[in-house]
């Protein structure tokens, strides 16, 4: 048997029109990690779908060898059977079944089709312990959070008796805490089992921290793979993704900062769930036009039902406080009157709650702007694909057409036409909520010089993000939010990462 | 030739639905020797199915909200049926007052399930189930079990049609009535329905060209000229012959204007209004939809409110085809309508599917019911058909569907 535990030789898929992978060649090598890096639609997902048998063989040209044999998987049951278990972005848990159950779910511990409880509930604990997954294994999946249920995901996988595990985007919901769990627990099962890995994943400082080779895929073929075991730089990777050298991850702006355009006074939210909970508690801010003013935080801090309850009480209670824009009080009572005053938010969650997937392009980015293309009652579509073009060449939305529907784009192409949506709302205040969640690095400029073009339009920019570096690469000024407080403010040309941390920490001590 | 070859490939499932038409027309005409399609046959098609196209037009709105059904239609059919009886025989109301408060009882029992469906959030299966058992049982107990006969102007709208301008003027110049041999050849053409015809299909290519032009000036993009004249000369085409064919019998029923007007009135309302594309976004994803300003509850009080109204339509059109009001009317209505909207190519998910769709899926169960029952097939019989062709038109839509995300 040679040293690589899984070849995949001159691999070619093509969808109509397209070439998705052309002659890719991936090897990995038994009990290493090896780090799949690419920008969105590089091929990373199709090359994985290949592998597990998602695109059957037959779909696709080229072998693949698998512990020695060559695999032709017709489906997901023939790769976990030779040992290949997929962990896809999307997490796929049952939410009300509990955790023993979820380990088990399609691979139920029987006997005559009865189920073992007996048999089920200690292998369970097992696989939690291993896994380091603190929760009683009656815990319902709703219950637990996202970093958890992750840990579920892989012991699922564990409980399979997998070769070979790939994960796809595990950090990409859960904050640096469970990142980082979720990183040593890959290193240990690496280490002390011997578990071969596969890391899809755009950010490049995990890659670097724990994968021993990267390969690099650009445009459906491989560009190369590095050897990490002498940490290659961020830089290094990040040439090959993108083709070119990156010299500045941020383009550069130098802010017009005017008036005060947004105040929020003494805001205050209740849980929807519970109405005596309170998940805001007096916050008040204020917005100038054409500054970018960063929310930093950690997960959970209450940002985005800050946001949320600002744009027309689309979350929240017993929502009390003030509104000021252009000096003068404002009541939002919903969505329609925020649009209606100058106020979008992008939301964080861009799949489930940003587009409409079986919709096209244009038709995305007029929904919440239908009055401005609309005579009398008749919704001018002529007008509609004319808009559409235009922001789909401004924002260089990478499509065939502006009939092509937003759910085949990638992710990074998603955002621009979500973005385009609500530029064309045209707001006087934008709340972007983590808007460049799972988009690669050369995306991610863009989206950047878009926000950048947005405050030197004059508009006030509000961005909510997890990634500090972003916070700290385009805002103008900050502020900080922890338990759903304001609890530090910063001129972001003074700020560091270790200060905005320090004051998250300081602030839940001193409670 | 891209640029057809795309809005051909955009627009491939309403082509495909034709199609279907199409051959189930050419199967039934053949296996009843042509007498699917003598003119008389075809009146009486369209008479008979109105309601399904009603109910359909409606039904899809629903549908697309979110693959959301109204299981009620066919009681509130019987309810409405049961008003009018009452209004119009028991009370001796003049007809067309009666039809008025009829239709608006229709409206009434929808804005009642918008209510509990749109802000108490009951989920529509639930209040439609209940609907459909609560209305049945209203028709009930006001018609005592009892047929109550209707007259006036419920008989014309039911069955009348349009008088001739010019009676025993045009002779069948192209002789389709001795090419088809009919049992009753006609002697002369019914004027009124040629010269409706004519005047639609001229004033839809007029219309066509100018919206062109017009469009062409104000820098849009338009489609080529080739495409748009064969569109045209199409249903140039199709227009005249259908009209040709009715003229050969009694003229234009009624029934169809009403029909054509309900076509035009939704299809607009569904993709030139901002509460049609709403309707198409919720559907496509409700969270998406809210979050940029659409009110998903207004929507649906209002989309249930509608359906009430066109139950109450389809009451009155039925009840006036059958001339009375009676205890059993309305029976599997709701089936029909949810099976014409699926079979025309509906999400069972929304925010797929067009008034377009509804139409021809009702025809194809039209044609369906008519050409099985003329060819002696029992009503058992013919239900089983209909669940299956309900069953592989949607199959086949999830199998091309599949196909085209896979290759």
């Amino acid at each position: 048997m040679s040293e690589y535990i899984l070849e995949m030789e001159n691999i070619t898929k093509e969808f109509p029109g397209v070439t998705a992978l052309s002659n890719v060649t991936f090897k990995v090598k038994k009990g290493e990690i090896h780090a799949l890096v690419g920008e969105n639609g590089a091929g990373k997902s199709t090359l994985m779908n290949v592998l597990s048998g998602i695109y059957p063989h037959g779909s696709y040209t080229g072998d693949i060898i698998f512990m020695g044999t060559e695999c032709r998987f017709r489906n997901i049951r023939d790769s976990e059977a030779a040992g290949i278990a997929i962990i896809h972005q999307e997490l796929a848990l049952s939410p009300y079944m509990t955790i023993a159950e979820n380990i088990f779910l399609g691979n139920e511990r029987s006997k005559h089709g009865v189920i073992n409880w007996d048999e089920t509930n200690k292998e369970a604990i097992g696989l939690m312990k291993k896994v380091g997954l603190n929760e009683k294994y009656t815990a319902q999946i709703k219950n637990i959070g996202v970093g958890k249920q992750q840990l579920v995901e892989i012991a699922k996988a564990l409980s399979k008796n997998c070769e070979l595990l790939i994960l796809d985007e595990p950090t990409a919901a859960l904050n640096d805490e469970d990142s980082n769990h979720l990183l040593e627990l890959l290193q240990t099962l690496n280490k002390e089992h011997g578990m071969t890995c596969i890391l899809i994943s755009h950010k490049i400082h995990e890659v670097i921290k724990i994968a021993h080779s990267i390969t690099v895929l650009r445009d459906g073929k491989t560009i190369e793979t590095l050897d990490n075991t002498e940490h290659v730089s961020e830089g290094r990777i990040i040439k090959g993704m993108v083709g070119r050298e990156l010299t500045d991850r941020f383009p550069k702006h130098s802010a017009k900062i005017g008036d005060i355009g947004f105040e929020i006074k003494n805001w205050v939210v209740h849980d929807p769930l519970n109405e005596e909970k309170v998940v805001i508690n007096n916050v008040s801010m204020y917005f100038r036009k054409g500054e970018i003013v960063g929310l930093a935080g950690l997960m959970g801090a209450g940002r985005t039902e800050l946001a949320m309850s600002v744009f027309g009480r689309a979350y929240g209670k017993r929502i009390s406080g003030t509104l000021i824009k252009e000096g003068r009080e404002i009541t939002l009572h919903n969505i329609s009157q925020a649009i209606a005053n100058g106020i979008a938010y992008v939301t964080e969650d861009r799949k489930t709650a940003g587009l409409v997937h079986i919709q096209d392009i244009k038709k995305n980015i007029t929904l919440a702007n239908l009055k401005a293309i609309t005579r009398g009652f008749v919704v001018n579509e002529d007008e509609e694909i004319v808009v559409g073009k235009d922001y789909r060449e401004r924002l260089n939305i990478k499509s065939s057409s502006v009939f092509q529907k937003a759910g085949n784009l990638s992710g990074g192409n998603q955002q621009k036409v979500v973005l385009s949506k609500w530029i064309f709302a045209a707001p006087e205040v934008l709340i972007l909520d983590e808007p460049t969640r799972g988009i690669d690095v050369g995306a991610k400029y863009e989206i950047y010089k878009i926000i950048i073009q947005l405050a030197e339009a004059g508009k006030c920019v509000i961005m909510i993000s997890s990634e500090l570096p972003e916070i700290l690469g385009i805002t103008d000024r900050l502020y900080i939010i922890n338990e759903g407080r304001v609890v530090g403010e910063m001129n972001t040309s003074e700020a560091t990462q270790e200060d905005i941390m320090t004051t998250i920490i300081r602030s839940s001590a001193g409670r | 030739m891209n640029g057809i070859k795309a809005y051909i490939n955009r627009n491939m499932r309403q082509y495909g639905m034709i199609l279907a038409l199409v051959v189930i027309i050419i199967f039934f005409g053949i296996i009843t020797g042509g007498k699917l399609i003598w003119p008389r046959n075809l009146s009486m098609l369209v008479r008979q199915n109105a309601y399904v196209l009603i109910l359909a037009i409606g039904m899809m709105l629903c549908i697309l909200t979110g693959g959301n059904i109204d299981l009620s239609v066919g009681s509130l059919v019987a309810l409405v049926s049961a008003m009018s009886g009452l209004m119009a025989t028991t009370l001796g109301m003049p007809a067309w007052l009666a039809i008025i408060i009829s239709i608006m009882t229709g409206l009434l029992a929808g804005m009642w399930q918008g209510f509990w469906i749109a802000f108490v959030k009951v989920p529509p299966f639930i209040t439609t189930l209940a609907g459909m058992l609560v209305f049945r049982g209203l028709n009930n107990i006001i018609l005592n079990g009892k047929t109550l006969p209707l007259s006036g102007l419920y008989i014309t709208i039911g069955t009348g049609s349009v008088p001739d301008i010019a009676p025993n003027t045009v002779t069948d110049f192209l002789r389709i009535g001795d090419l088809l041999q009919l049992q009753n050849k006609p002697d002369f053409l019914n004027v009124t329905m040629l010269v409706v015809g004519l005047a639609l299909s001229v004033i839809y290519v007029l219309f066509t060209i100018f919206n062109r032009k017009s469009k062409q000036l104000r820098g849009y993009e338009v489609a080529s000229l080739g495409s748009v004249i064969g569109k045209a000369a199409a249903f140039f085409i199709v227009i005249n012959v259908f009209a040709y064919w009715l003229a050969m019998d009694e003229g234009l029923p009624i029934m169809l204007i009403l029909l054509a007007a309900l076509y035009a009135i939704y299809t607009f309302i569904a993709t030139k209004t901002i509460p049609g594309r709403h309707l198409y976004a919720m559907g496509g994803n409700i969270k998406a939809a809210e979050l940029s300003g659409v009110n998903t509850r207004k929507m649906m009080f209002l989309v249930y409110s509608n359906m009430g109204l066109l139950a109450g339509v389809a009451a009155v059109v039925t009840a006036g085809r059958m001339m009375a009001a009676s205890p059993n009317v309305g029976l599997n209505f709701e089936l029909d309508a949810i099976g014409a909207c699926f079979i025309g190519g509906a999400s069972a998910y929304g925010g797929i599917g067009t008034i377009w769709g509804a139409v021809v899926g009702a025809f194809i169960m039209g044609v369906m019911n008519n050409g099985m029952s003329m060819i002696g097939f029992d009503v058992f019989l013919q239900s089983v058909a209909k669940g299956l062709v309900v069953l592989l038109a949607v199959a086949f839509d999830m199998y091309s569907k599949s196909k085209s995300r896979l290759s």
